[in-house]
């Protein structure tokens, strides 16, 4: 069975607590013993309908002050695929906390109030999905019932929705557009009876059937090693593998590769998941790798393909959106985690603030600021084995640590 | 009864693998928090794949109530030695007598509460820098705001507002002397997923999972295991029932569900139809809405 994850963001009021609320409560995913939690706080709380957004609003913070901060994970599944929601505050004081939940999301999920059509927080919500490559969007028209379900509403949206996707898009980036009411729960399950001029899948049959990350496999093979297994048991006397979890693309048994940055060869002589052997192991697999030579690696070196080279440097280049109270300057030095490589860094050059609902961009800036995103130029003590983030997600990012206080304080996506 | 296509994600099993490894090469004292429910035999499984053929690099650490299941704890032994597992047991009992906690009193006395400053006490003891447990987030709502690294402070605490953002797989484990880390690696799975790996894996289980007779009492429409360590009120009369445990706690705050389970595929097909959740069955969780947090930011897992 496979895993599907999805990012969504939005306020409170464009119904996407209500709209979650409801898959959850359609796929027999919510239990009668939450939900009545849920009504006695809602009650509690003065209110006369069922506060869906309690069910994943699990701060008390966050409850009472009716609020999203932090991301929520939420999950369900129906006999096709298992489906993790990452459900992420969507305002500007949050922009991090959106950025880290759909890092890793194959489906972001953007709600559209049809009433107020596209606002802000659409275009911001858009944009960082087409910052971190997301290739599947889906824009769900939400409280289409509240418009008399008119198809004129519903293809307005949609157009000036794809005005501003057309600057930012990238190849390959699909967008669907679906009319809904999670109240009523039309176009969610089962087809709307009040929208029959939408001729698409409901939603959860969309979620369904979009494609996984086939290409991962296709991309060149990545192999960061993690940890080196060393028994030194009688039985297991010389045995010495390398474990890891395949970055991207695919390693097979018998074929020659490099251990970077030593830049010796040899071949894979084995690939092992707790003892079975296998041929060969794809993206986001777990494996032990065996060499034929007894070659000098460590944790946070890589193994490729010999004819895959990455591209190596001590000068990278990239996209950052910090998340740090603290400034990022121009020469701060902080440590860059690529994968499980970790180096010291210093921060060469700043610049490209990129506002991203209105997309200006200001070249000349001394500061990156909390939940701001631009253009950053680093130097590191080590070489870095890297690939661009828009050719390989998995070997073109990395995180900013700072060393005093140990905190994550950016993210980098390698341009 | 609901027919079942469901079979585990792989990916899940592969991304635990992962976090287990980081664990290993991030922190130099690692330890496992072992109750010898589900999950964390799930872990145990887990970290047995992660380091194969070597034998885990790091110890188990059970905070005992005194108040277990005597089935957990047999089961807990014979695992500790088919696997030759190095086991650390602390005991709730221990901080009672040195007067660092204080036995609750009346009908709804539990250890759970307790069994924190136990824990803390035993990360100092040993300088645990990182402890791994089988927390998911699907469980309750403070659980699904928890990262898979949750930094805690030199006094335990969790911070919801302060925690670490984790981008893609990257996770990052550094901390102060004094400060330990509260590993997740099942923080994605769901109560199906453990029991589909349980199956697939074919790993076995305290017997107190499956239906079984037992001595119990109703209260507040749940059905309660008697025992010497709870107090039962004149009205609540023991009766004997057939049935099982869905999660394993302090035999005080656990409550059974009615059922004729017998093999895993039942407990399956009952968990797909069932109407409660897991921790419904937690009495622990029932003290506040916001029981869980607040357990959190004393330092519970």
């Amino acid at each position: 069975m496979d895993v599907l994850k999805i990012a969504t963001a939005g306020s409170v009021d464009d119904g996407k607590s209500t709209l979650i609320g409801r898959l959850l409560f359609e796929t027999n995913s919510i239990t009668t013993d939450k939900l009545q939690a849920i009504e006695a706080s809602s009650k509690k709380k003065g209110l006369d309908y069922v506060d869906l957004s309690l069910l994943t609003d699990g701060l008390i913070a966050e409850r009472e002050q009716g609020i999203t901060i932090d991301v929520a994970h939420i999950y369900f599944s129906t006999p096709k695929r298992k489906f993790i929601i990452a459900d992420t505050p969507g305002h500007f004081e949050y922009t991090r906390n959106m950025v880290t939940g759909a890092s890793n999301a194959n489906v972001s999920m953007i709600l559209v109030d049809a009433r107020n059509g596209v606002v802000e927080q659409t275009f911001r919500h858009f944009y960082i999905s087409c910052l971190l490559r997301i290739p599947k969007v889906i824009v769900c028209v939400n409280k289409m019932d509240l418009v008399g379900y008119t198809q004129q509403t519903f293809e307005e949206i949609k157009s000036e929705f794809m005005a501003f996707a057309e600057q930012v898009r990238f190849g390959g980036q699909e967008i669907s557009f679906i009319p809904v009411s999670s109240l009523y729960g039309g176009n969610l399950l089962n087809p709307s009876e009040h929208m029959p001029w939408y001729e698409g899948a409901p939603l959860l049959s969309l979620l369904e059937q979009v494609p996984l990350e086939q290409q991962l496999s296709e991309e060149a093979g990545r192999f960061p090693v993690q940890y080196v297994v060393r028994p030194k048991s009688e039985e297991f006397h010389d045995y010495r593998a390398y474990a890891g979890k395949v970055a991207s693309g695919l390693l097979r048994k018998g074929e020659r590769v490099v251990v970077l940055p030593s830049g010796q060869e040899t071949t894979i002589a084995k690939i092992e998941k707790f003892g079975r052997e296998i041929e060969a192991a794809q993206a986001k697999e777990s494996i032990s790798l065996l060499l034929q030579d007894d070659v000098d690696i460590s944790r946070g070196d890589m193994i490729v393909p010999l004819n895959q080279l990455p591209q190596q440097s001590r000068q990278l280049e990239a996209t950052v959106c910090w998340m740090d109270k603290k400034p990022l300057r121009v020469g701060g030095t902080y440590l860059v985690q690529h994968g499980v490589n970790v180096a010291k860094a210093k921060i060469s050059a700043l610049s490209n603030l990129v506002d991203v609902v209105t997309l200006d961009r200001q070249a000349d800036i001394s500061e990156l600021k909390l939940n701001e995103i631009a253009t950053v130029q680093l130097r590191t003590a080590k070489e870095i084995f890297y690939d661009a983030f828009a050719v390989n997600k998995a070997n073109g990012s990395f995180i900013l640590i700072d060393e005093q206080t140990n905190a994550t304080v950016g993210v980098g996506l390698i341009n | 009864m609901a027919i079942h296509t469901e079979v585990f994600p792989t990916e899940l099993e592969d991304e635990a693998i992962y976090i287990i490894r980081e664990v290993a090469a991030q922190f130099e004292k690692p330890v496992l928090l072992f109750s010898g429910g589900k999950d964390s035999i799930t872990l145990v499984r887990l970290a047995q794949k992660a380091f194969y053929p070597a034998k885990i690099p790091f110890p188990l650490l059970h905070v005992d109530t005194g108040h277990n299941f005597e089935e957990t704890i047999r089961f807990r032994n014979q695992l500790v030695e088919e696997l030759g597992l190095e086991l650390i047991v602390r005991y709730v009992q221990d901080s009672i007598d040195q007067q660092k906690v204080v036995e609750e009193t009346g009908k709804y006395a539990s250890r759970n509460v307790l069994q924190t400053v136990t824990l803390l006490d035993a990360i100092e003891e040993f300088g645990f820098d990182a402890c791994i447990g089988g927390a998911r987030r699907d469980e309750e709502k403070a659980r699904a705001k928890e990262r898979i690294f949750s930094v805690r402070n030199d006094f335990g605490q969790w911070d919801a507002k302060k925690q670490r953002p984790e981008l893609f797989d990257m996770l990052n484990g550094r901390i102060h002397l004094g400060e330990n880390v509260r590993v997740f690696p099942i923080s994605n799975w769901t109560e199906l997923d453990v029991w589909n790996y349980i199956k697939e894996e074919q790993l076995a289980i305290p017997s107190i999972y499956y239906a079984h007779e037992r001595e119990t009492f109703e209260r507040d429409g749940q059905i309660l295991p008697y025992s010497a360590f709870m107090t039962v009120t004149e009205d609540e009369p023991i009766n004997t029932r057939i049935v099982r445990f869905r999660t394993v706690g302090d035999m005080t705050c656990t409550a059974a569900v009615e059922s004729t389970a017998v093999e895993i595929d039942d407990i399956i097909d009952e968990i797909l139809s069932a109407t409660v959740s897991e921790r419904g069955a937690r009495i622990d969780d029932k003290r506040s809405e916001a029981a869980m947090e607040k357990r959190k930011q004393s330092g519970y897992f």
